[in-house]
């Protein structure tokens, strides 16, 4: 605790947006990280709690009250290293975490919390800026090797720590760039690309090898699902090849919209969208989807709904709409009864900043022909929710203008048959069956064959995937060498 | 016959009992035998009666007896009735011999004493049967074990000439019978006592109520008994199975207090059986071993050290000098040559420490001497016609005034001596003087003692050790917390980190993680039986000086050639201390010999390895010790990747208990270099274990690592650090009511949680450990993971330490009750009302199948029968009655929170408690409807709103009375259904407590009577509880002054707990709280938090156990606290003994509490545990939740008690057999633990009762206060004035008390007009006179009074003056005793005469004039006014931080015995001097006020000493100083300069 009356002396300090009107001229990020004064003034506000309840609302546990401290102290290597201990990645959730930290915060209950998300995008900034972000190669090979499939959070988590605990490790990836979701769901003007680049870089020299345009399992990926793979390995050659495997493949198979019209033209996945544009940014290959002056509706409230936004409004579109099923959460929420869980509100994320009409409770009825295998407009409800059940409202429904559609409604399953192919057992929802706790975790049923991050709990959040991946290296460790050093 | 001593039985251990007690003796200066002096003797025993106790039988007391010289006449008259002519009286010895019932038995020790006299050559002339009164009225348990008693005569040999020479052959034939008779191993040779065995005294005791000495033994009746002299003794034991052999008197002394060092003391006599011989016994001396026994009582192992030391030829008043040192080390005014002699001594022996009233007699010189701190009463007065009558107490006997010359008391570390062969009284100073010039000692001590700082500083340096600091501090099991909140305030600031809540982490043998072993002890402190002492206020009396080296022979008193000795200022060696020592030969020219063993061993030897490595250490160190090394150096220094340390603790121990067992202890220094000391609870454990000295090299590297390089900041850091271990020290030892590290070392002051008792016998023989655990193999084990850990690849461990997680919660750290996750779920349910929410946290506190955090996490229960309907099972409504909320001051929390709590409470009928810190009168009625808090507490005072309910009370039903008495005011007691006298406090069991000023607020300032802005301390001990008849004394003050209340004891679980429990039942409590160590705080010393006291399960069980066993339970009601949580603990705490259960933390927490644990900074960010009027605003608890909370535990509990098929609350209690051991347990340190002795049912006949089921008797009927009650009754009902006279003695106690509970039940604290009940009494007043007295009260004494008159002064007026009779002097006679005033807040007293020690302290309010005061003169004082018109003693002041002091300053020498810590001594000033503006106290001229109250004092009293300063004004003012605290000094200007503020 750097100061004890901080948090009654000092505000709370946001990061910094660039306005709407420059940011939306370019796919950079806009968020400036706080300065030295900034963040230091900003750690003292933290408490040091006797119970840090922040620690336990971060999935990857992030010892907060102690690099905030030490951030109010200026010793901002040690919070680097602090930071580090349970993080490989906080440039990744320095920037695109929801904080769940933050709501956990104790200075939340009655005030605005730490700018905890603020203080650790401060300390990995300053980390690589001063050059203290440096490969960790082991200092002894084990000899083992270990196969991971896909180059999501989840696997480059686990890769980094596998490398480092010595073994060689090689990191499988369909499309033609490392970093999953990194690289290609979440747009460059909230994850600078370079981001994860640097990283790549960084494991390359701690000794991963990344095998991109490389599918794993099984050749047959549906259709509106990104594949850039030019060469397939069998299940059982990459068995055969290495000592232990990690399925950490994501689960990237979008929730779908049946209703008629679904299938005209206009009406995409988000991610139909999203990735093109990702490539656009970086290669310079033009996004087939253009929306500019167009009218769009993004289906689905979620952070993809929202990427989906910012991007639309980057192309100039007409005008921008979002729908929700669910009906409109409070503004605030009841503290008392919530905290320090993740509260059920109304978020509006700084792509609703830039432009964009939101709508709650309604569902969608159809997709309008223009008469051309175009979308022309939506046909919507009105919904009622009363106990977990929703009825249409009648006599509510109402026509939308219409010249894109865009789904992001959530993601159901590991795509394709990538877990038939490795004979792994899933669970009801269709991901690979396995345990997060206790002996035996992340193993799926099939002998040396570990699950982590989406591909085993589903679609969530980056964090809860650097999480996994971390986990699932120290069992893939301890599965290779009897034990493991490697923290949980 | 029962066997004499219920023998160890579950949890309860017979070598736990306490006692203290009334002391007197009565003697004629010239020797001049009388049987009136017998009968004398007796009548002071009658008069101490309530000194006393009785057991749960009326009929059995704890034992008295009376010790008085041989009556010859008498003797030699029975005996030739026998025809046994007796030799002249000095020429034969008489043995009364206490004997085995059974025959044969007896016969075998009758035997053995004759061979004894004969193997030493003397004669037996005959035995004789001692005639008893067998008709007495007995207690069938007193007659069973009542021996047969018998006296043999014993004539002198042909080679002794002497009586001298007689009385040590006498001495060596019974130490010899004694020896030969324990070795028979006989089932009744336990039985076997013998009370006297000399040619000069006999002693006449048994296990009888007082009155009953006089009445069994028929020869104390015979005229012929006369004697010189008669010592006598009534015992308060705490429970009831003492035995006829432990009534005092010994056989030389009786004794009132308790020596906490015994077990230390009584080890280093084993230690020093091979080293120690004696020019003056010679062989016999061997004779004389053991010394001791184990089962004896601590003033038997006195008598029997002293006995030795005038056997081997010191002289009575030097032997006891040696053991009962004067606090000498500080002391600035001693005389340079009594210095000298007790420096010179101090290496011979460590003092037998712990408060003492020690009357001593060989049957030529009686005496009697206090300890150093003088912490037992001991007045005396002498008689024109020659008589001295000593006693606990004054007016035990009665005496004409007009005969009495001097009426003085024994002074903290004095001595007083009747030499009846000289017929004279020598005073202390002249005994000391002719004892201290005997010998050159200045010139010895000069010569001889080698200060290890004067050695120059040695150019070696010690080989670099090759592994890295990290590594190294890993190894040692350094976490980021040791170096965050251990290390680092300590060497900013010089002292000890502060944290705050209760501990909740996991006990060590249930944790995970890799402990050290320090943190499986926990300290030991005092409770009831003996008082902590208050290291810094009183610190005169604390010495950390350590002799590092031999020891010289004890009984070498003819020395001419004393050996060198080595003196360390304090323990903690710095590296060129350590360097020194290691090369110290060459410094002493071979005279000292270092020799280092090393404790590391290789890692690859593993887990077996340790034993054998322990083994050929303690061979190592034997061998060095014989071949001439006489410092030994036990080191870890060279730990490795390659080389595990074995635990410092434990190496220490071991070689510790070897040296001693070898009796080569003594001629040996041991010296512990460790990697692994850091904390003071770890150098704490190394003196208690043996270490003279400890040198922690690992903390001090990382404290100069922590300077980084800037060699200044580390010196002062290393300094500070230093500086910090020893207040550090001070305060372990004080706790325990130990002074000096010299007896600390070796004492043992500790107990073990989780520890294998095998394991402990071994290597720490004699420390309690009730619960198993982890033996020597799981302790390597421990060790050889931290080290492994330390030296592997881990990643988190490359470049940063284990992150702890034991004080605060931390990822990949230690686990805790409380988590996110519990406080969450336990603020969502009570403020929801969802039982099911509830039901989610308590599984998460409960369920421990996973995570093991504490001892009944491993319970299970165990139903006896079916289960019942939920329906059936007694209503939640009734089951909320048995909760109560733990005692948090208003102060420690805030206006709102402690108003919540105790709406709560009284809306579910359980009971809220005030906490030590008073309690605004406004809360006391009833609340009406449409009422919102700030109506009823004023809007100023309260930062967040509540409304209240018609119906709704806001008063604390429980109403506690701390150290500090902030705010006990008549009123006050009134109105409280429970009155709990706190002795300890589970956070920090034996310590006391310090508001800063700046959080004493208007409003708290108000409610504890004290100026706000100034600090308040609450001492570590109630100056009126010493031991555990003072406690029984302050029992029946509270119950006078609210005959209503239940009178409540709080203690802290520490082995010992039952025992002491029983003592508090049998002191008629008619409550007791039993608080687990992991209670909570606002402010503790994070040592005291961690290792200090130890789980509920184990105090209650004991508790438990020991109440049913001594059949007390029935009358009082049992109380469990700490970390309770949920319906579980409840049901757990019930089966375990409770009748009755306290929450804190848990109902903190429902007000919004999220276990921050910064309450001790003020800034509490939900408004619970801040003053902060900003962060009170955020307070969002309600009532509603609390009460909510209370019901959900209560259902949970019928839950449970459905499943166990018990409908009945009270059925549940004591049923420990409806718990087991959850099965399964296979964590590798918890898998060794064993219940057993919590779960042990004390087989008694099922009938007896096992939770409370009757009422105390207190002893009200026959109280003075009826009477006065009776007479004022007009005043009472109408204010009219009125007028009482009666007689008074000492055991008329508690006077005026019931009186002013009337008065304040009717007029509240503002009481009645002054003066309006005036009652004249004539006589000696006994204890606690006037206490309480409330306003409108006169007690206008003519006579004297004895200790605590006038404590909680509450508005009246005390006036005593002496006996127009009596003769002499008021400034040199004394008229009030010990801690007079204490905690007083309003009211005047005049005494015209000397007050004892302590006078004034905690006073707040009160104006008292005195004409002289002993020591530590108004400690702790907060407000109020005192003038001494005569000398003071030391320490005037202490800690004194609000009123003032006028003190006469006759010869100008006030100021050297005044503590000027605090206050700064003043002119008084006439009104015309004082500056202008200048803030005054009570707003007038010092002059004016002081001449005021000379005046009054002049004119209640009629002191001549007033008149005289009086009659010369001008002159004597000028010789008045006024003692002005510094703080009260700022905050009157403060207030005034707010005033003006105001104003303007």
């Amino acid at each position: 605790m750097g100061k004890p009356t901080g948090f009654m002396e000092f505000e709370r300090l946001s990061e910094a947006y660039e306005p709407v009107e420059h940011r939306l001229k370019h796919y950079k990020e806009f968020v400036h990280a706080l300065n030295d004064d900034d963040a230091r003034t900003q750690g003292a506000r933290c408490m040091d709690c006797g119970i840090p309840f922040c620690t336990n609302g971060c999935p990857v546990n992030n010892i907060i009250p102690d690099w905030n401290d030490l951030v109010y102290r200026g010793n901002w290597k040690q919070a680097l290293d602090v930071l580090h201990s349970t993080n490989n990645f906080p440039d990744f959730t320095g920037r695109i975490c929801p904080a769940p930290c933050e709501a956990a915060c104790t200075l939340g209950i009655n005030a605005a919390p730490v700018g905890i998300k603020s203080i650790e995008h401060f300390i990995i900034d300053k980390g690589w800026e001063m050059g203290w972000v440096v490969p960790e190669p082991p200092k002894a090979r084990t000899g083992k090797n270990v196969a991971i499939v896909g180059s999501g959070p989840a696997g480059l988590a686990a890769a980094q720590q596998l490398a480092r605990a010595g073994h060689e490790v090689t990191v499988f990836e369909k499309n033609d760039r490392i970093g999953g979701l990194l690289a290609y769901g979440i747009p460059d003007f909230k994850l600078n690309k370079s981001v994860v680049d640097r990283r790549v870089a960084q494991m390359e020299a701690e000794g991963v090898k990344f095998r991109t345009k490389v599918i794993v399992g099984s050749k047959d990926v549906p259709a509106g699902i990104t594949n850039d793979a030019s060469e397939y390995v069998s299940a059982d050659q990459i068995k055969q090849d290495f000592d232990a495997v990690l399925l950490a493949a994501g689960s990237e198979v979008p929730r779908d919209l049946p209703v008629p019209g679904r299938e005209l033209k206009g009406v995409y996945a988000a991610l139909e969208f999203l990735i093109p544009q990702n490539k656009e940014v970086r290669q310079g290959k033009a996004n087939p989807i253009n929306v500019k002056g167009k009218h769009v509706i993004v289906i689905g409230g979620g952070d993809t709904g929202s990427d989906c936004v910012g991007t639309s409004n980057r192309h100039g579109a007409a005008s921008v709409t979002q729908f929700e099923l669910m009906p409109m959460p409070p503004a605030h929420e009841n503290v008392a009864l919530t905290w320090p869980y993740w509260p059920y509100k109304l978020r509006t994320s700084s792509s609703h900043d830039e432009g964009c009409a939101r709508d709650f409770a309604v569902a969608t009825k159809r997709f309008i022909d223009d008469g051309r295998g175009n979308v022309k407009a939506l046909r919507a409800v009105r919904v009622e929710w009363k106990d977990g059940r929703m009825s249409e409202v009648a006599g509510s429904e109402f026509d939308l203008p219409c010249d894109n559609a865009f789904l992001a409604m959530g993601f159901t399953n590991p795509v394709g048959t990538l877990l038939e192919a490795f004979g792994v057992a899933k669970d009801e929802r269709g991901n690979a069956r396995a345990t997060t706790d206790g002996e035996g975790c992340y193993a799926t049923n099939v002998s040396k064959v570990f699950a982590a991050g989406d591909v085993r709990r589903g679609q969530s959040l980056v964090v809860w995937a650097i999480r996994e991946g971390r986990q699932a290296a120290r069992e893939v460790d301890a599965f290779l060498m009897g034990n493991s050093t490697l923290p949980r | 016959m029962e066997p004499a001593v219920y023998e160890r039985q579950g949890l309860y251990d017979p070598s736990n009992e306490h006692d203290a007690c009334g002391v007197g003796f009565v003697a004629h200066v010239k020797g001049q035998k009388s049987h009136d002096i017998v009968e004398q003797g007796l009548l002071i025993l009658k008069n101490l009666d309530h000194r006393g106790a009785v057991g749960a039988d009326p009929l059995q007391g704890d034992g008295a007896g009376i010790l008085i010289q041989i009556p010859d006449q008498f003797y030699r008259e029975e005996m030739s009735r026998q025809g046994v002519i007796l030799p002249p009286a000095g020429e034969y010895g008489v043995g009364m011999v206490f004997l085995p019932q059974e025959a044969a038995s007896r016969h075998a020790c009758l035997e053995e004493i004759e061979r004894s006299v004969k193997a030493e050559g003397q004669v037996v002339l005959g035995w004789r049967d001692v005639p008893v009164n067998r008709d007495m009225p007995m207690s069938p348990t007193v007659r069973d074990k009542e021996p047969v008693i018998r006296q043999v005569f014993v004539g002198r040999g042909s080679d002794v000439f002497v009586t001298d020479a007689l009385e040590r052959k006498l001495y060596i034939i019974r130490r010899r019978a004694a020896n030969a008779i324990k070795s028979l191993k006989l089932k009744h040779g336990q039985e076997f006592y013998v009370p006297s065995f000399s040619a000069r005294t006999v002693n006449y005791k048994g296990l009888l109520l007082a009155h009953q000495v006089g009445v069994y033994y028929l020869d104390l009746q015979d005229e012929r008994t006369v004697s010189a002299l008669a010592l006598v003794h009534q015992r308060f034991s705490t429970n009831t199975f003492p035995t006829w052999d432990l009534a005092h008197p010994f056989r030389y002394i009786a004794h009132n207090g308790e020596i906490n060092t015994v077990r230390g003391n009584v080890n280093w006599f084993k230690a020093r059986e091979q080293a120690i011989s004696s020019p003056i016994l010679g062989d016999d001396l061997k004779k004389v071993w053991p010394l001791h026994y184990p089962g004896q009582s601590d003033s038997a192992s006195f008598d029997n050290a002293l006995e030795l030391l005038v056997m081997g030829g010191y002289s009575m008043a030097q032997a006891v000098m040696l053991m009962i040192p004067e606090a000498w080390e500080k002391h600035t005014l001693m005389d340079e040559n009594r210095l000298a002699f007790y420096e010179y001594h101090a290496a011979m022996m460590e003092p037998w420490d712990g408060p003492a009233a020690v009357a001593f007699t060989d049957g030529r010189q009686i005496g009697a001497t206090l300890d150093r701190n003088g912490l037992r009463p001991a007045r005396y007065l002498v008689t024109d016609d020659d008589f001295v009558v000593m006693a606990s107490e004054s007016g035990v006997l009665p005496i004409p005034e007009k005969k009495i010359v001097k009426k003085w008391r024994l002074q903290p570390g004095k001595m007083f001596l009747i030499d009846m062969d000289q017929g004279r009284i020598i005073d202390d100073k002249e005994i000391k003087d002719s004892l201290a010039r005997a010998k050159p000692y200045r010139e010895w001590i000069e010569r001889i003692r080698i200060k290890l700082d004067a050695i120059p500083a040695p150019e070696e340096e010690t080989d670099a050790v090759p592994a890295t600091l990290l590594d190294r501090q890993q190894a040692f099991g350094y976490t980021q917390e040791d170096i965050k909140v251990i290390i680092e305030p300590m060497i900013q600031n010089g002292e000890e980190a502060t944290g705050s809540m209760g501990t909740d982490s996991a006990l060590p043998v249930l944790s995970n993680k890799n402990k050290t072993l320090y943190t499986y002890f926990k300290q030991l402190f005092a409770q009831v039986t003996n008082p902590p002492i208050d290291p810094i206020r009183e610190e005169l009396v604390m010495s950390l000086v350590s002799f590092v080296g031999p020891k010289p022979n004890l009984l070498n008193t003819t020395d001419i050639n004393p050996p060198i000795r080595l003196e360390v200022s304090q323990p903690v060696l710095k590296c060129a201390d350590m360097e020194k020592l290691r090369h110290i030969s060459k410094y002493t020219s071979g005279k000292f010999r270092s020799f280092e063993l090393d404790i590391c061993y290789p890692v690859a030897w593993g887990r077996a390895g340790i034993e054998a490595r322990l083994a050929s250490l303690a061979a190592d160190a034997e061998d060095a010790v014989r071949s001439g090394a006489n410092i030994l150096i036990v080191s870890d220094r060279k730990v490795d990747a390659g080389h595990v340390a074995i635990p410092a603790l434990l190496a220490t121990s071991a070689i510790h208990q070897h040296l001693v067992k070898k009796g080569l202890r003594t001629s040996t220094g041991l010296v512990i270099e460790t990697g692994s000391a850091r904390e003071t609870h770890h150098f704490a454990l190394l003196g208690g274990y043996g270490a003279e000295a400890v040198h922690p090299y690992l903390a001090l590297e990382t404290i100069e690592s922590l300077a980084k390089g800037d060699a200044e900041k580390a010196d002062k850091y290393v300094k500070n650090y230093v500086k910090a271990i020893g207040k550090g020290l001070n305060k372990v030892m004080s706790k325990m009511g130990i002074s000096t590290y010299m007896s600390y070392t070796g004492a043992q002051i500790f107990e073990a949680i989780g520890l294998q008792n095998d394991f402990v016998e071994k290597y720490f023989t004699g420390t309690p450990s009730n619960i198993e655990g982890i033996g020597v193999f799981e302790v390597a084990d421990e060790a050889i993971r931290l080290h492994n850990e330390a030296f592997s690849d881990d990643p988190v461990l490359a470049n940063m330490l284990d992150a702890g997680g034991e004080y605060a919660f931390r990822i990949r750290g230690e686990e805790h009750v409380w988590t996110p996750d519990s406080i969450a779920k336990l603020q969502h349910a009570t403020r929801s009302g969802k039982f099911e929410t509830y039901r989610e946290y308590a599984k998460l506190i409960n369920d421990q199948t996973r995570r093991h955090l504490t001892l009944r996490g491993l319970f299970e229960f165990r139903p006896a029968g079916g289960p019942v309907p939920l329906d059936e099972v007694e209503p939640a409504t009734e089951i909320v009655k048995r909760f109560a909320t733990g005692a948090m001051s208003l102060g420690s929390i805030s206006t709102e929170a402690h108003t919540t709590l105790a709406i709560a409470m009284n809306r579910i009928g359980g009971k809220s408690n005030t906490g030590e810190g008073g309690e605004d009168a406004r809360r006391f009625a009833p609340v009406a409807g449409g009422t919102m808090l700030s109506d009823i507490i004023g809007k100023s005072r309260i930062e967040r709103d509540i409304e209240l309910n018609a119906g709704d009370s806001l008063r604390s039903a429980i109403k506690q009375v701390a150290s500090g008495r902030f705010g006990v005011t008549t009123e006050y007691l009134v109105n409280a259904d429970q009155i709990q006298i706190k002795m300890a406090q589970g956070a920090k069991p034996g310590e006391g407590g310090q508001l800063p000023g700046h959080k004493v607020s208007e409003y708290i300032g108000f409610l504890r009577h004290s100026v706000p802005g100034v600090g308040l301390i609450s001492p570590p001990p109630h100056h009126d509880i010493y031991s555990i008849e003072d406690l029984a004394q302050l029992i029946h003050d509270l119950k006078n002054a609210n005959l209503r209340a239940s009178i409540s004891v709080k203690l802290v679980s520490e082995v010992g707990v039952g025992t002491v429990a029983a003592g508090v039942a049998k002191a008629k409590a008619d409550h007791v709280v039993i608080a687990g160590f992991d209670g909570g705080t606002g402010a503790s010393p994070q040592s005291s938090i961690k290792h200090a006291g130890t789980p509920w399960e184990l105090g209650l069980a004991e508790t438990q156990q020991t109440l049913v066993l001594n059949r007390l339970r029935s009358r009082i009601r049992v109380q469990v606290d700490g970390q309770m949580k949920t319906g579980r603990d409840v049901v757990i705490g019930a089966l375990l003994g409770a009748d009755e259960f306290g929450f804190a933390t848990a109902p903190l927490v429902v007000e919004g509490c999220i276990m921050m644990r910064k309450c001790h900074l003020n800034t509490c960010p939900v408004g619970v545990a801040t003053q902060d009027p900003v962060l009170r605003k955020r307070f969002t608890g309600q009532p509603e939740h609390v009460v909510n909370y209370f019901f959900f535990v209560a259902e949970e509990v019928r839950e449970i008690m459905a499943q166990l098929g018990i409908r009945r609350f009270d059925d549940l209690i004591g049923r420990a057999d409806l718990l087991d051991m959850r099965p399964g347990i296979d964590h590798w340190k918890a898998r060794g633990l064993d219940f057993s002795k919590i779960f042990y049912q004390p087989q008694v006949p099922a009938s007896e009762p096992r939770h409370q089921t009757e009422g105390q008797d207190h002893g009200l009927a026959r109280a003075l206060d009826h009477k006065l009650i009776e007479q004022a009754r007009p005043a009472l009902e109408r204010g009219q004035k009125v007028q009482i006279e009666m007689p008074i003695t000492n055991v008329n106690r508690t006077c005026g008390t019931m009186l002013s509970g009337e008065v304040a039940r009717r007029y509240g604290h503002a009481g009645l007009a002054d003066d309006t009940i005036h009652v004249r009494l004539t006589g000696t007043a006994g204890q606690s006179f006037g206490a309480f007295l409330a306003r409108g009260v006169t007690l206008d004494l003519t006579g004297e009074g004895n200790d605590y008159v006038g404590k909680g002064l509450s508005g009246g007026r005390i006036i005593i003056r002496p006996n127009r009779d009596f003769r002499g002097h008021t400034q040199e006679n004394i008229i009030v005793g010990n801690t007079v005033m204490y905690g007083a807040i309003a009211g005047d007293a005049f005494f015209s005469g000397v007050g004892g020690e302590r006078f004034c302290v905690r006073n707040s309010g009160g104006t008292a004039i005195v004409e002289g005061v002993g020591d530590h003169g108004c400690e702790y004082m907060t407000g109020g006014t005192v003038v001494v018109l005569g000398m003071t003693g030391r320490n005037f002041a202490a800690g004194m931080s609000g009123g003032i002091a006028y003190v006469l300053d006759d010869d100008g020498s006030f100021r050297n015995r005044c503590n000027l810590a605090q206050v700064a001594l003043e002119k008084v000033l006439p009104a015309n001097r004082h500056a202008a503006g200048e803030p005054l106290h009570l707003g007038r001229a010092d002059e004016e006020q002081l001449k005021e109250l000379v005046t009054r004092h002049a004119e209640y009293t009629g002191s001549i000493t007033a008149k005289a300063i009086l009659g010369n004004w001008e002159v004597y003012r000028e010789k008045f100083v006024k003692v002005y605290p510094h703080e009260y000094k700022r905050a009157l200007a403060e207030m005034a300069a707010a005033a003006e503020r105001e104003a303007a």
